[in-house]
């Protein structure tokens, strides 16, 4: 579903919205938000219709990416490369969180 | 109103020029940056730093600051009358503005006490985001609570100057909810500024260690402590679930790092799917036994063939 900007919304992985959006509420422009696009660091949803949509969740990574880009002047490809960076991090912490919750408390 | 050393914070001499103190704020952004540090406390750190930074870089915000003159960081002040005057605070004063805030308004409302003649801003300035942190429990977000949030949000007065006020929020959690999921309240961060929106307010969920379970993903993890004899003869036990305590058969011949699966008692997912709870074996042994039991322990060890190192031959 669409959401609109008035609504108090959980960014979470089910409810979606369009790109422009994803521009409203991080400040960052199209431009540089097809950029994080091209690079897959945000992947639209595959809804089955031509328009192209995004899991709300994303809004966390277009803030990061409006703050990266702020805090450390950072131009479109030096913010695709460090949100890449920190998107494999987060996968590999999120692997290291589940084993060890598969392997218990230390004794 | 507190006094802060931006000085000190970016680790500059008073006299360091703009490239100095860039040079500093970019290699202390890449120790303390909360999207880049692991270490909890770097947020707060890098906000003093980025602090700092904002007013510094800005010469006519360096040269209001440097007017202050040098007092200890902390330290009580009383900023100059002309900044009161300048500022419409009457009576009210400055006492409960921070100084973060007075610096930041000087850019909307145009200067401080180094005089007049700056230009005001009057482009939109969207608002400022906030962000809070929500601490949960497995159980809150089990059941969906409605929980009570309190922070010290600045709101802004008629000069545009931001005053810390307690504000409260309730939240209700939904099911699906995981760790670091967010919540936008949208418009309800700092005013815009000359036709700005207004920024929002973001609801962090930081899920709170469990002494029972483990989470990952929608599944959780327990472990199921047995006595030796449990798990060779097998046995039925009792283990607690987010949903209440449920009766387990353990078979005979359980082995340590076996996973007992309990389906659907994990967390909900927000396509309506529960995830498992995992019972994860761990054979306990008795640090000390009685003679009896020591007794019955011999009796065991000569009748049995069982050889756990058979596999070292």
């Amino acid at each position: 579903m669409s959401t609109p900007l008035s609504e108090s919304v959980w960014l979470n992985d089910v409810d979606v919205c369009q790109v422009e959006y994803l521009a409203e509420v991080s400040g960052l422009s199209i431009e540089e938000i097809e950029d994080l696009i091209d690079t897959d660091v945000i992947k639209p949803v595959d809804t089955g219709t031509p328009m192209r949509m995004f899991q709300l969740r994303y809004v966390v990574t277009v803030k990061t990416a409006r703050r990266l880009r702020d805090d450390f002047e950072l131009d479109q490809r030096g913010l695709a490369l460090a949100l890449s960076l920190l998107q494999r991090i987060d996968e590999l912490q999120a692997e290291i969180h589940a084993t060890k919750a598969r392997l218990g408390h230390p004794r | 109103m507190k006094f802060k050393d931006y000085y000190e914070a970016l680790g500059v001499d008073r006299t360091a020029t703009l490239a100095d103190i860039k040079k500093a704020y970019r290699k202390l952004a890449h120790k303390y940056h909360p999207d880049v540090s692991a270490d909890p406390e770097s947020e707060a750190k890098f906000k003093d730093v980025a602090e700092a930074y904002a007013t510094l870089k800005n010469p006519e915000k360096r040269e209001a600051y440097d007017n202050l003159g040098k007092h200890p960081a902390g330290e009580s002040f009383t900023p100059p009358p002309d900044w009161q005057q300048h500022f419409h605070t009457g009576e009210a004063g400055l006492d409960d503005v921070d100084l973060a805030d007075l610096f930041s308004a000087f850019g909307r409302s145009g200067g401080g006490s180094s005089g007049g003649g700056h230009r005001r801003q009057s482009f939109p300035m969207p608002g400022q985001d906030y962000e809070i942190a929500a601490p949960v429990t497995l159980e809150q977000i089990h059941r969906g609570d409605e929980i009570e949030l309190s922070a010290e949000l600045p709101e802004y007065d008629a000069n545009g100057l931001a005053h810390r006020v307690p504000r409260t929020f309730r939240i209700t959690i939904p099911k699906s909810a995981a760790n670091g999921q967010r919540l936008r309240l949208a418009g309800k961060g700092g005013p815009g500024f000359n036709g700005g929106r207004p920024g929002d307010l973001y609801v962090s969920l930081v899920l709170q260690p469990h002494p029972l379970y483990r989470p990952d993903g929608r599944d959780l993890y327990l472990d199921l402590p047995l006595a030796p004899w449990e798990a060779v003869l097998g046995a039925s036990v009792h283990v607690p679930t987010l949903a209440g305590t449920v009766e387990l058969n353990v078979k005979p011949g359980t082995t340590a790092g076996q996973k007992l699966r309990l389906a659907k008692r994990g967390l909900a997912s927000a396509d309506g799917n529960v995830g498992a709870l995992y019972a994860v074996v761990r054979i306990e042994v008795p640090k000390t036994v009685s003679a009896h039991e020591h007794e019955l322990l011999e009796q065991l060890a000569a009748a049995s063939n069982f050889n756990p190192r058979k596999h070292f031959a």
